[in-house]
């Protein structure tokens, strides 16, 4: 029997894991079979008990809407977040998210999708003035948290989260992402150490257009945690990754820190860096410390993590944990292994391996340009 | 009433002499401040009903001819009506007293230090060896905004927009607990002022202000404003990095402090601005705090006085309603919380309080920072956790739980030579510690026993690297609070809970 929600008696769940990401500079689309591909190579760091995608400029004809995708495990918690949905937001489609029935996975949740935006009268309304996007995280918690058997594993614009239990090549037939464009592309291949599979625990993980992919384990997460819960995050994944994830949002969009200096949070420098910088930098980057001390990240990790402007991919601040990139024109490509890029580009302008805590950070170079029109967004 | 010289007590310890070994070199007349030994003519006599075990003159025989034993001679053993009990009784009828003692509680209380066990990677994360890597214990007290404030420069590269407010840097994550001159000998004071300088930490003066030969030590010293006010003035109040308002002491809660007149020489007369041979009395309150709006008040007075330059400390005693106490003092501005538990040492304190007023500083701990975490104000102050940290462990289970550092005052004590003795209050220690005697104080060389507790503090803080490698973490902030990596044993669910752990095996 599959799962959606991580209903073990871990208090938290820890994997090892395998990654990879493209992206487009200029927003030139591919399909996902080349990701599926640099993914397959990385077959042997996961278990086949969680694998997962995340692509960027899929819905161009939705661009403006909130996509969420979730999963349920009954029809009934479907009816039930059905109900609050039309409470609080416009649909303006919703429909079955596409999957194809492979040998491979025989044993899914019902995969829903929405396109939506908040009510502007809805009923919170009456007692907060909270913008579209906090009202959209409030209610993504608040469905994970409070509706059993529903779980919703996307919610960003123009983008989605395609995931499960299984292995990602298998993941990526399911959802036949050779039929899916985007212009950038990450993946994640899982081996989960202390739970068996469950499909809201299979990576990306994501909020709003943010999605993580982790390779890792942190051993801060204890005081992580507790920091986040300060700031009323709900960890009820109880992962690492989600962790991260609500890091960079409280980082970069509640405290507006440019996201440069939101990476040095999670892989700050050591003070003897610190230190040796002059005057105003070094207080600023003491500052950085003394204030987000909690957050640091510590433990190994690697992680590339998708946005709406780009991709960022970077190493914990003593690389315990394997990290390539590597460039081709407009492409950046980023892995857990070299031949898991050159599977899908052999020979590359230049490969490298980026130093501890130092992030290799990708934007897109025309960022406010929607894609109209992608071939099969839907 | 007529006082009869006859007395029920009988000597605790006997000062035994191997007089075959003795060669009468009589250090140990000379070594013993309670003036248990004296010379017989032919031999060394010692009186008994004086020693105290403090250990000095064993230690300085060099011939290894004394030895202290627990008078063997037995009360009738009652599990109800214990010895300690019977002897207060009969000392109490003797003299109509308080019966008064030095050093924390001597109680058998639960430790819950000893119930708590740390965490190690294996496999699925790894250790990090601190040899080879590099293991950061620097930490900064002071309230911290809870988020940066930055804007961007000319060239786009990220900026401060406002200054941070003052903190502490500490290369350790310890601090020496409160001492005052008068309570322990300058000498004392000056083995850790150099050690406190050389570890890149802090001192903390006590309350009984600032002598002048500490003064060129101001960037590792805390001063401290009590209820006494003793040594008090403007320039006292900006000599140190920081200042801390005494509110209550572990070892003894709700009420003051009494130094008598006998021991205020003239040295400690100017120190704390009081006539020589007067009584230095620190009234239980302070009579301008009532409330917490009033110590709010003190706050900012001092931080007027300070320019709002200096971090502003407040000092209180675990007690019952510790969590609740400690969210209004940090409401009320202070920048950073002493908590002191109930084990916590004294110069002097009554028994009845010190064995029964307060509670453990685990508990206390760890109850205070789930709260500030849970009114989100955390950030606003630091907590420095004392009473009685024994070793590196506790320190690290102390940050474990919630501290930023922890303090450090009878250890420090022990390391100059203080064998509990708890009779600090006499003020005859014979190591020169709690002692205003010049014969004893100079026995402590401040040189000798500065570098002693640079070695101590340096050798916990190694330990505390190991932990930290063995914990996967490079970094003292990734272990602050992260009870995650503790776990309870022999513990029951309520205490569990009050810690905020696990039981181990969960
Ligand atoms: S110090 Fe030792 S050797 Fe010297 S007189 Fe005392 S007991 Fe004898
Ligand atoms: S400091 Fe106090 S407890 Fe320690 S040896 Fe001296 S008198 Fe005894």
């Amino acid at each position: 029997m599959f799962r959606i929600k991580n209903k073990f008696n871990a208090e938290r769940d820890i994997s090892g894991c395998g990654l990879c990401g493209i992206i487009n500079a200029k927003k030139i689309k591919t399909n996902g079979s080349d990701i599926k591909k640099s993914i397959s190579v990385e077959h042997d760091r996961g278990n086949g008990l969680g694998g997962g995608f995340a692509v960027y400029g899929n819905y161009p004809d939705y661009a403006e809407l909130y996509a969420f995708h979730i999963m349920y495990d009954n029809l009934s918690a479907k009816a039930d977040v059905e109900e609050y949905i039309k409470n609080n937001f416009i649909i303006e489609k919703e429909e079955p998210i596409p999957t194809f029935r492979t040998s491979k996975i025989y044993d899914h949740p019902y995969l829903h999708r929405y396109f939506i935006k908040p009510k502007s009268d809805r009923p919170d309304k009456l007692f907060h003035e909270l913008g579209d996007d906090d009202f959209v995280v409030n209610s993504v918690m608040l469905i994970n948290q409070n509706y059993d058997g529903a779980y919703v594993f996307s919610s960003g614009k123009n983008m989605g989260a395609f995931k499960g239990v299984g292995y990602p090549e298998d993941i990526a037939d399911f959802y036949k992402l050779e039929e899916i464009e985007g212009y950038m592309w990450t993946a994640h291949n899982r081996f989960p150490t202390n739970t068996p599979g469950w499909w809201g625990g299979a990576h990306p993980f994501t909020l709003l257009d943010w999605s993580i992919v982790h390779n890792g384990e942190i051993s801060s997460y204890g005081i992580n945690k507790r920091y986040l819960e300060m700031y009323k995050y709900n960890l009820a994944l109880k992962t690492d990754t989600e962790v991260i994830t609500y890091i960079l949002d409280l980082l970069i969009r509640k405290h507006k820190l440019p996201i440069s200096l939101a990476l040095t949070v999670l892989a700050s420098p050591f003070y003897q860096k610190i230190d040796k910088m002059d005057g105003e930098k070094r207080e600023l980057f003491t500052a950085l410390r003394q204030i987000y001390g909690s957050a640091l990240l510590n433990g190994p990790f690697a992680i590339v993590f998708g946005h709406s402007n780009g991709m960022v991919a970077m190493n914990d601040r003593i690389k315990l944990r394997p990290l390539v990139a590597a460039a081709m024109g407009d492409f950046t490509y980023v892995a857990s292994e070299e031949a898991a890029i050159r599977a899908v580009c052999p020979s590359p302008d230049i490969v490298w391996s980026p130093k501890a805590g130092e992030p290799v950070i990708v934007e897109f170079e025309e960022k406010n340009i929607h894609q109209k029109g992608g071939l099969l967004g839907l | 009433m007529t006082k009869s010289s006859f007395s029920n007590i009988q000597s605790e310890y006997l000062a035994l002499i191997d007089h075959n070994k003795c060669v009468r070199c009589k250090r140990c007349i000379q070594n013993c401040g309670w003036g248990t030994y004296s010379f017989g003519g032919d031999k060394i006599l010692a009186d008994h009903s004086k020693c105290v075990a403090c250990g000095r003159c064993y230690t300085y025989c060099p011939e290894g001819a004394i030895s202290i034993v627990k008078n063997p001679t037995v009360l009738r053993e009652n599990a109800n009506w214990k010895e300690g009990l019977i002897k207060n009784i009969w000392r109490q009828s003797e003299t109509g007293g308080i019966v008064i003692s030095g050093m924390g509680t001597t109680f058998k209380y639960k430790k819950y230090f000893d119930h708590i066990l740390l965490d190690a990677c294996q496999v699925t994360n790894p250790s990090i060896d601190p040899l080879r890597e590099p293991m950061e214990l620097r930490t900064y007290l002071g309230k911290k905004p809870s988020r940066l404030d930055v804007g961007l420069d000319e060239n786009g590269e990220p900026v401060l927009k406002s200054k941070m407010p003052p903190q502490i840097e500490l290369q350790t994550p310890f601090v020496f607990g409160a001492m005052s001159y008068g309570s322990i000998s300058l000498n004392a004071q000056k083995a850790m002022a150099l050690a406190a300088r050389a570890l890149g930490i802090v001192m903390n003066t006590g309350e009984g202000g600032l002598h002048d030969d500490l003064v060129p030590f101001g960037k590792n010293i805390i001063v401290q404003v009590a209820s006494g006010r003793f040594g008090v003035h403007r320039d006292y109040l900006n000599s140190g990095v920081a200042v801390e308002i005494k509110i209550g002491q572990g070892a003894k809660p709700g009420i003051g402090g009494h130094l008598p007149g006998e021991k205020i020489g003239a040295d400690i007369s100017k120190t704390r601005m009081i006539p020589v041979g007067t009584d230095a009395i620190s009234p239980a309150p302070h009579h301008d705090i009532y409330s917490i709006e009033d110590l709010r008040q003190l706050i900012y007075a001092v931080k007027e006085a300070t320019d709002y330059e200096k971090p502003v400390s407040v000092k209180v005693a675990a007690v019952h309603n510790i969590a609740a106490i400690v969210s209004g003092i940090v409401r009320a501005g202070a920048d950073i919380v002493y908590i002191d538990g109930y084990t916590g040492g004294t110069g002097a304190a009554p028994n009845i309080i010190k064995d029964h007023v307060g509670i453990p500083i685990e508990l206390a701990l760890a109850q205070v920072d789930e709260r500030l975490r849970d009114e989100g104000i955390r950030n606003e102050a630091s907590i420095i956790a004392a009473g009685s940290i024994r070793s590196s462990a506790d320190a690290v289970k102390a940050i474990a739980l919630g501290a930023d550092a922890v303090a450090i005052g009878t250890a420090a004590l022990v390391v100059m030579g203080c064998h509990v003795c708890g009779k600090c209050n006499t003020g005859n220690c014979s190591w020169g510690i709690t002692t205003q005697r010049p014969e004893l104080v100079r026995r402590l060389d401040p040189e000798v026993y500065g570098e002693r507790l640079y070695n101590l503090i340096s050798a916990w803080s190694h330990e505390i690297q190991e932990v930290l490698g063995a914990m996967g973490v490079n970094s003292i902030e990734s272990l602050r609070g992260s009870r995650e990596r503790l776990r309870g044993v022999e513990l029951t669910d309520a205490e569990l809970k009050a810690l905020g752990i696990k039981h181990a095996g969960l």
